[in-house]
């Protein structure tokens, strides 16, 4: 384009022999240049509009907007797996037991206190939870996206050796993770499960997907 | 002048050549007037098109349960979606607008004549392309004139006799336009028709830039050459001078284009038809169905032409013909003269004949046959439209004895202004 | 050049008005204003309390009532009884299709871009233009559009009207009212002109907001314009 601007002036050159040419050129120099500005920003306009239509529609947006969780009926031990913007999350209403775990994996977990910054601030203390019995987890696994299995018994049963101590394995390369989602030493894995930006609207209702209002 | 990055390319790729020869060293008439900003307008709309295009493709779905449901979804969900919908559609029918002033502007002034006959061929591939784009695009909102239009054009080959109707079934994958339809014609819509387009524009810029651009006084600028840098006389470098006028007219032509999708996008039922805002419903044909606009005049010699022999096929011959015998154009011309400013009153009187029965032919094509009423037990309209069809083909038929017979004026050996 | 402008611009302008018409009876004006939010805020609720009891709009989601200044908070307390139903879904119907195809024997169509299809003059003249007629199924008849399957739903606020025939012929002179309705035949035909209104604007959601970045779109070409004006002078200055 530039070279084509350049040609346009050399040729005006060629063909005029006026005393002034050379503030002439100025001038057509800066027409030139102000015009094609002027021209590349409706372009750009133009261009953006465009690209604007592959942001997320309102179809998408409807799908992906927070979901209301009723947690009445969710007893103690149990889990339950609501859809988030196409994700699976997983609400555990954890035990007076299953809770005191965590301070047994403490150590063997790769970040303990939720130093990685990817999840809200209200999800860094040891239970990774607004209230210490629900824990709301994004259920994908950090390594390659695979949806870890539960195994929330610890012990024998879980299959996975006698000091299990109650958790998530992941069955595409065997990561593992606590009772609070945290990934433990030694696995693919590279972080903690996310913890989804979530609040309680009341005692026990849940929502999924906005923090915004909470104080 | 030349920067590194220049001479390396040049030294692998013909840039600077290719620059040379089609823009700055391409000689142009210096008198091109307000017709010569069309062939450039086609080419910004089919660049257009082709960029609405394909953000449209992102969001539409070719299925016949959610065709019409994704175009709203493009029109209401989508950001911007709706501009982007209202630019193609728009841009539909004044590509049709622009073309259809380029073919008129050959007409006035020749263009068509040897050496460029070719040329004129290559654009009139062009303009069937255009067409069968169109059609194939027109379905896909799958509305209920996307549906009945689609349906009566395939019904024409129909006519064909033997094979007809086997070839209708064929076009349509079915026994009535359906699911299937759609795909293939997105698939020709989307993919085919452009690629073959663009080929064919190619082969256009090319043939042109070989033998030169015609001009208003329709004579050969290469015969009056400087005798020392051996450049056309009455020639300017296409870069700069056209490039900038041609600019500004693409600038007036964008602010008619941004009118209509701002503000006028279903220019009146014209472009976007009201009931294509209805749902396809095989089992139900709309009261009043017309093609759009740019199909009417063609429409038209459809209709005029009564069955013979218990077939339509006559009709859908007349149909074919008057788009085909414009191929022939270069070789029905015998004038010594390309332009309309020296030709004689004959030709001046036969064309204007001709685009007012074009003209009347298109506006016939938009309205029910029975729109001024009857006169003698037959529609006047139609009565109208075979005397419009006769004098449309008469154009074609009379042009070697009319350019022979005419009284030309003597062609200047320089352009006039 | 001028000339052929001149010749643009009027076609543009005259196609504009140009508009179809409904067959035989003329079409009421619909005096509407589409910037009008408090009339389109009516009448969206007119439209989700009666039409979307049988209809759907399944292309229309509720938040996009933002788009006529309700907040999120108004449109989930006063256009949406259902708990289960969330701001960004569409407008469903409250019966479903087949039971309204067995009540009416037709489905009820979809409301979504019924003004682009029939356009407001229609539309506000057929809501207006129902009359008693014991010879159909449902009871009632409109004036342009004979023998349809939809009863007169708001025969409360209008009030019963009956068609006065011509004494040569069957066609339709005029409509009478029978009794009185809820609602002053003023105030009807105005909660109407709101509906229709929102109809209007439902079958393109985006309108006003086409039309404001249209104006800035045509003041910067026209700009742009002047400038490559410019530009092109200047440069023909060299050519004799």
């Amino acid at each position: 384009m530039l070279q084509l601007i350049r040609s346009a002036e050399g040729l005006s050159r060629g063909e005029k022999s006026l005393s002034s040419e050379k503030s002439v050129n100025e001038q057509r120099r800066m027409l030139v240049v102000s015009t094609g500005a002027v021209g590349a920003a409706g372009a750009l306009a133009a261009v953006s509009t465009l690209l604007m239509s592959m942001a997320p529609s309102e179809r998408a947006k409807a799908a992906g907007a927070p979901v209301e969780v009723d947690l009445a009926k969710l007893e103690p031990g149990m889990l339950i797996t609501e859809e988030w913007r196409g994700k699976p999350v997983w609400i555990l209403h954890r035990t007076d037991d299953m809770l005191s775990k965590l301070g047994e994996t403490k150590d063997l977990v790769s970040d303990p206190d939720s130093k990685l910054p990817m999840q809200p601030e209200y999800a860094t203390n040891v239970e990774r939870s607004i209230k210490p019995e629900y824990l709301v987890l994004v259920g994908i696994c950090t390594h390659l996206g695979c949806s870890p299995t539960q195994k929330l018994e610890a012990g024998e049963a879980s299959g996975l050796g006698a000091d299990w101590s109650g958790g998530f394995f992941c069955p595409c390369h065997g990561s593992k993770f606590d009772l609070a989602g945290r990934v433990y030493k030694g696995v693919p894995a590279p972080a903690n499960l996310e913890v989804p930006p979530h609040q309680f609207l009341s005692d026990s209702r849940l929502l999924i997907g906005d923090d915004a209002a909470r104080s | 002048m030349l920067t590194p990055v220049t001479t390396w390319i040049d030294e692998r790729f013909p840039m600077s050549k290719m620059v040379r020869e089609h823009l700055t060293e391409y000689y142009a008439p210096k008198n091109f007037n307000f017709w010569y900003f069309f062939g450039g307008l086609a080419i910004f709309v089919l660049g257009i098109q082709i960029l609405s295009g394909i953000f449209l493709t992102m969001h539409y779905k070719p299925d016949a349960d959610k065709a019409f449901a994704s175009v709203e979804y493009i029109m209401r969900d989508v950001p911007l979606g709706w501009l982007i919908r209202y630019v193609h559609s728009t841009g539909a029918s004044l590509f049709f607008v622009v073309i259809y002033l380029h073919m008129f502007r050959a007409l006035l002034y020749g263009s068509y004549r040897k050496p460029r006959e070719l040329l004129w061929i290559f654009g009139m591939v062009i303009y069937l392309c255009l067409m069968a784009e169109a059609f194939f695009g027109y379905l896909l909102p799958w509305g209920q004139m996307s549906y009945w239009g689609a349906q009566v054009i395939v019904n024409l080959f129909g006519a064909v006799p033997l094979i007809g109707p086997d070839l209708a079934v064929w076009i349509r994958g079915d026994y009535v336009v359906s699911d299937a339809t759609l795909s293939r014609f997105f698939a020709l819509h989307v993919i085919a028709v452009p690629i073959a387009l663009l080929g064919l524009v190619v082969a256009h810029i090319l043939s042109l830039h070989e033998v030169g651009s015609n001009n208003p006084d329709g004579i050969d600028i290469k015969k009056n050459k400087d005798p020392i840098s051996g450049k056309p006389l009455d020639g300017i470098p296409f870069h700069p001078y056209y490039t900038v006028k041609d600019i500004f007219g693409l600038v007036i032509f964008m602010i008619i284009f941004a009118f209509i999708v701002f503000f006028a996008p279903e220019m009146g039922g014209y472009f976007l038809e009201h009931n294509n805002f209805i749902p396809a419903d095989p089992l139900k044909t709309p009261d009043h169905i017309a093609p759009v606009w740019y199909f009417t005049p063609f429409y038209s010699i459809l209709r005029a032409v009564p069955p013979m022999f218990g077939s339509q096929f006559p009709g859908v011959l007349a149909m074919g013909g008057a788009v085909v015998i414009l191929f022939f154009l270069p070789w029905l011309d015998r004038s010594p003269v390309r332009s309309i400013r020296y030709k004689g009153p004959l030709f001046k009187i036969s064309l204007t004949i001709f685009v007012a029965s074009f003209l009347l032919l298109g506006y016939l094509g938009l309205k029910p046959t029975n729109i001024w009423g009857q006169l003698g037990g037959a529609d006047v309209a139609t009565v109208v439209a075979q005397l419009c069809t006769v004098l449309y083909f008469m154009f074609f038929i009379s042009l070697p004895i009319v350019s022979i017979l005419d009284r030309t004026k003597v062609e200047p050996d320089r352009v006039t202004s | 050049m001028k000339t052929i402008m001149i010749v643009i611009w009027s076609v543009l302008c005259c196609s504009g008005v140009a508009a179809a018409a409904g067959g035989g009876y003329s079409l009421n004006n619909a005096n509407i204003d589409t910037t009008d939010a408090e009339s389109l805020q009516r009448g969206a609720k007119i439209f989700a309390d009666r039409c979307l009891s049988c209809h759907a709009a399944t292309f229309m989601r509720y938040n996009r009532l933002a788009d006529i200044g309700l907040s999120q908070g108004q449109i989930k307390q006063y256009f949406i009884a259902d708990d289960s139903v969330k701001v960004g879904d569409t407008m469903k119907s409250a019966i479903d299709a087949s039971t309204a195809k067995q009540m009416f024997g037709v489905t009820p169509p979809d409301l979504s871009v019924v003004s682009r299809s029939r356009g407001s003059d229609w539309l506000y003249t057929y809501f207006i233009s129902f009359y008693k007629d014991e010879a159909t199924t449902t009871g009632w008849n409109n004036r342009i559009f004979p023998n349809v399957a939809m009863p007169n739903v708001f025969s409360q606020e209008q009030g019963v009207l009956r068609a006065v025939y011509a004494k040569d012929d069957k066609s339709i002179v005029s409509l009478q009212r029978e009794t009185e309705g809820t609602l002053t035949s003023r105030a009807f035909d105005d909660s109407m002109l709101d509906l229709t209104n929102f109809l209007v604007f439902m079958g393109e959601p985006a309108a006003e907001k086409r039309k404001q970045i249209g104006s800035l779109v045509i003041i910067f070409l026209i700009f742009f314009a002047f400038m490559a004006w410019a530009v092109k002078r200047e440069f023909w200055k060299d050519v004799h």
